[in-house]
């Protein structure tokens, strides 16, 4: 009897699931990517992601340690998630100097500006990369050609993706059947058999590491459902218009970052809305965004300038979106 | 057929270590402390005096206005001293220290097992014995019985629902008496339908006691108007407004009660002490206590006299194990942390649990991730990152506009968070501050 007994208030027993677990957890969904992106693109691939992952970590434990002095967080994982996002939003022949900017934009400056995890009102690998883009526009669009594992790095074979084709043959008046021609079959795009940034090319291996996260509860159906569906309900309306002048919403859903930006950025918990009404909210302003760049804008794609636009909307939705209050607007019949 | 509430809820490990263990009784201690006050409301004035002989079932402490609740003596044998002790609210109450001799009961009581089933008092006699017989809500909140039972003006009630559910882990004295004590429990269901003038009466119970749905729901054919309601596992459906909610879709108002949508809702603990009360004028003095843990060497339900000290609760169960770090009074989601274990067991003691010591501290905190979990888990439809954050920086106004109030301080919010913050702590700060300034405003 001789126990000294903690006292603390209810509750007294806490779920296992940690900050940390979550974040290895998105880990694990986007290996299948990588491993997809290794198989396309050969040791580039290897080099872009390992470069981004321990150069966001570098910079988060810098700048926690000597710029806020405070205890580095890099051990709950987040920033192993930005750099693997980070590293999956840019080409596989990015130079490493480049790769290691766009760490330090997206750690240093979208994240541990703000306070750090938690803070950020925007998601850090995409003003990472979006910074890179604005930047370095010719290094950011240069898209290795995917064939087969290859060792070469910076002097891989580049091409366009399917949607510069578009934008582009769109532009020089060519009908939409005689483009779909020059790009690959929507099989190909589904196994991830294109031009495109590192992490975004294999459809297949984001949707597979998307159930995982589903299944596991990490993320809720709610974001990705809502942004593929806009996307899938917004060109399938063009198309139907006009399938001379617009792409179907296959095509759509296979090319660019949409997979990727719709199942693992647009998801990042952080910058995306508390409530399930206004995530969903959310994820249609994300469709109606991406497809109006795609098919209106000046770039071919508009993935991560939607996420970005969307991620300066969410204190407005939890300000006014909330969840329906038990006994509010009682009706008993 | 299963129902549940439809929004929020959270499935913590079950842990019903003690779900086939008989009820036993543990054998008499030889000295009870019984507080004056093991109710909400008033304490009761103590009407005994160090020295009085007292038997076991005479009154030692008188109700002291309409909400309060008589306390009598659970032992027989002589008053030791009436002072102050530490109770397991952790606060100073003044208690009757009684010395056992013997086990006299005061003759009016039927001590016998037979089951009574016929119910001869009226209504306002059975109002009258639960006041009389000092019974209170055994499901932890103690509200005196009696109050519940007065139907005030203006309001109606069609339903009462008998809340079988025990969603707290561990716990296991609800599940133990709907087993053991059926036919007692639903004949208490049937005397609380006719002190409130109602024809029907819904025994809810979640599906990990199926073999308490069975029981009783062959019993209740027996019962007329009395029907078992299967529910979903799910916390926390023994919240008075979940379970409503589960069994007929009503919806309680925020801010009202039970009555506003005709309904009663009364623990099995409390009706089963409603039978013993009317049919055997027998008043609460004793009472079913889970005493469980992981490494307890002899977990067990226990019939128990009020004012038994914890101690010997834990003795019965094989004892302390070396690796206790926290001793807990009701369930894990919902109960106290005990500083002390020799204090005495009161009418809402419902459960005692020993959790081993690397059970019983709270991981590291880190920064809220905004993921929303603590939102979709609440069953009041609240957002507690928000409340925790407006009363975390003294912004009232704001936690009363986001409804802090309806909070019913369950803790799935606190249980469910990745990052381990404390959110309950601090809405339970705001509650209360809230509360206070609503008082305020409208004594000025």
């Amino acid at each position: 009897m001789n126990n000294i007994l903690n006292v603390s208030p209810s509750p007294h027993q806490q779920s296992p699931e940690t900050t940390r677990k979550l974040m290895y957890g998105v880990v694990i969904a986007l290996l299948p990517a990588l491993a997809a992106s290794i198989y396309y693109f050969g040791v580039g691939a290897i080099i872009v992601t390992l470069t981004s992952v321990f150069s966001c970590v570098a910079v988060e434990y810098i700048v926690s340690k000597y710029i806020l002095k405070v205890k580095p967080s890099v051990s709950d994982g987040s920033a192993i998630v930005t750099g693997l996002l980070l590293a999956f939003n840019v080409p596989s022949n990015l130079p490493v100097h480049i790769i290691i900017i766009g760490a330090i934009i997206a750690i240093g400056v979208a994240k541990m500006t703000f306070g750090g995890l938690g803070n950020n009102p925007f998601n850090p690998a995409l003003v990472g990369r979006v910074f890179l883009l604005i930047s370095f526009p010719v290094q950011m669009t240069s898209w290795p050609v995917p064939s087969g594992f290859k060792t070469g790095y910076t002097d891989a074979v580049t091409g366009a993706t399917p949607l510069g084709l578009l934008s582009e043959g769109v532009k020089n008046g060519e009908t939409v059947s005689a483009i779909m021609d020059k790009v690959p079959s929507h099989m190909q795009m589904f196994y991830g058999h294109m031009g495109g940034s590192l992490g975004e090319v294999a459809a297949l291996a984001l949707i597979i590491g998307g159930i995982y996260l589903l299944w596991k509860k990490i993320i809720t159906w709610h974001i990705p459902v809502s942004i593929l569906l806009t996307v899938v309900i917004f060109t399938g309306i063009l198309w139907l218009a006009d399938p001379v002048k617009f792409a179907d919403p296959v095509f759509h859903l296979l090319t660019g970052g949409l997979m990727l930006g719709a199942i693992y950025m647009a998801t990042d918990y952080v910058t995306s809305p508390m409530t399930h009404k206004g995530m969903i909210i959310y994820g249609i302003g994300i469709g109606i965004i991406t497809v109006l760049i795609r098919t209106f804008g000046a770039y071919p794609e508009g993935v991560s300038f939607a996420i970005l636009i969307m991620n300066a909307f969410v204190p407005l939705l939890n300000l006014y979106i909330k969840p329906r209050r038990f006994g509010k607007e009682v009706n008993n019949g | 057929m299963f129902k549940t509430f439809p929004k929020g809820g959270i499935h913590p490990p079950d842990n019903k270590l003690t779900a086939d263990k008989p009820i036993m009784v543990l054998p008499l201690p030889s000295q009870v402390t019984v507080p004056v006050s093991q109710h909400i409301g008033a304490p009761a004035t103590p009407v005994v005096e160090k020295g009085t002989a007292v038997k076991t079932g005479q009154i030692i402490a008188l109700a002291k206005g309409f909400v309060s609740a008589n306390i009598h003596s659970p032992v027989s044998g002589k008053v030791n001293k009436i002072e102050p002790v530490t109770d397991t609210t952790g606060y100073k109450q003044m208690a009757v220290m009684i010395d056992v001799e013997g086990d006299e009961w005061i003759e009016t009581i039927d001590r016998t097992n037979t089951l009574v089933r016929e119910v001869t008092l009226t209504r306002e006699q059975i109002i009258e014995r639960c006041q009389q017989c000092g019974l209170v809500g055994q499901g932890g909140a103690t509200f005196p019985t009696h109050i519940k039972l007065t139907v005030p003006a203006g309001k109606k009630c069609d339903l009462i629902i008998i809340n079988g559910v025990e969603c707290e882990p561990y716990l296991t004295s609800d599940h133990r008496l709907m087993l053991e004590k059926g036919p007692e429990v639903l004949t208490g269901a049937t005397i609380i339908m006719k002190a409130l003038g109602v024809e029907k009466a819904i025994v809810g119970i979640e599906a990990n006691k199926p073999d308490a749905i069975n029981h009783l729901t062959v019993l209740s054919k027996d019962f007329k108007g009395v029907t078992v309601q299967p529910l979903k596992v799910k916390y926390p459906q023994g919240g008075e407004k979940q379970l409503i909610k589960a069994c007929t879709g009503r919806e309680v108002p925020s801010g009202g009660l039970p009555l506003d949508v005709g309904v009663v809702v009364q623990n099995v603990g409390t009706a089963f002490a409603v039978y013993e009360a009317v049919q055997k004028n027998k008043p609460l003095i004793e009472r079913v206590v889970t005493v469980t843990g992981k490494s307890v060497s002899n977990p067990g339900n226990f019939l128990v006299r009020i004012g038994t000290p914890v101690t010997s609760l834990i003795e019965a169960a094989g004892g302390m194990p070396d690796d206790t770090g926290k001793v807990v009074n009701g369930g894990p989601m919902m109960g106290k942390a005990l500083a002390m274990t020799d204090v005495p067991v009161t009418k809402g003691t419902s459960g005692i649990i020993l959790f081993p010591d690397d059970e019983a501290h709270r991981s590291e905190v880190m920064p809220c991730i905004r993921c929303g979990k603590c939102s979709s888990v609440c069953a009041m439809g609240l957002e507690p990152y928000l409340l925790a954050a407006a009363s975390e920086k003294s912004m009232w106004e704001k936690a009363e506009k986001e409804k802090i109030t309806d909070c019913m301080e369950c803790g799935a919010c606190s249980y469910i968070c990745p990052a381990k913050r404390p959110l309950l702590d601090y809405i339970r700060l705001g509650k209360t501050t809230v509360m206070r300034m609503a008082r305020e405003r409208i004594t000025k």
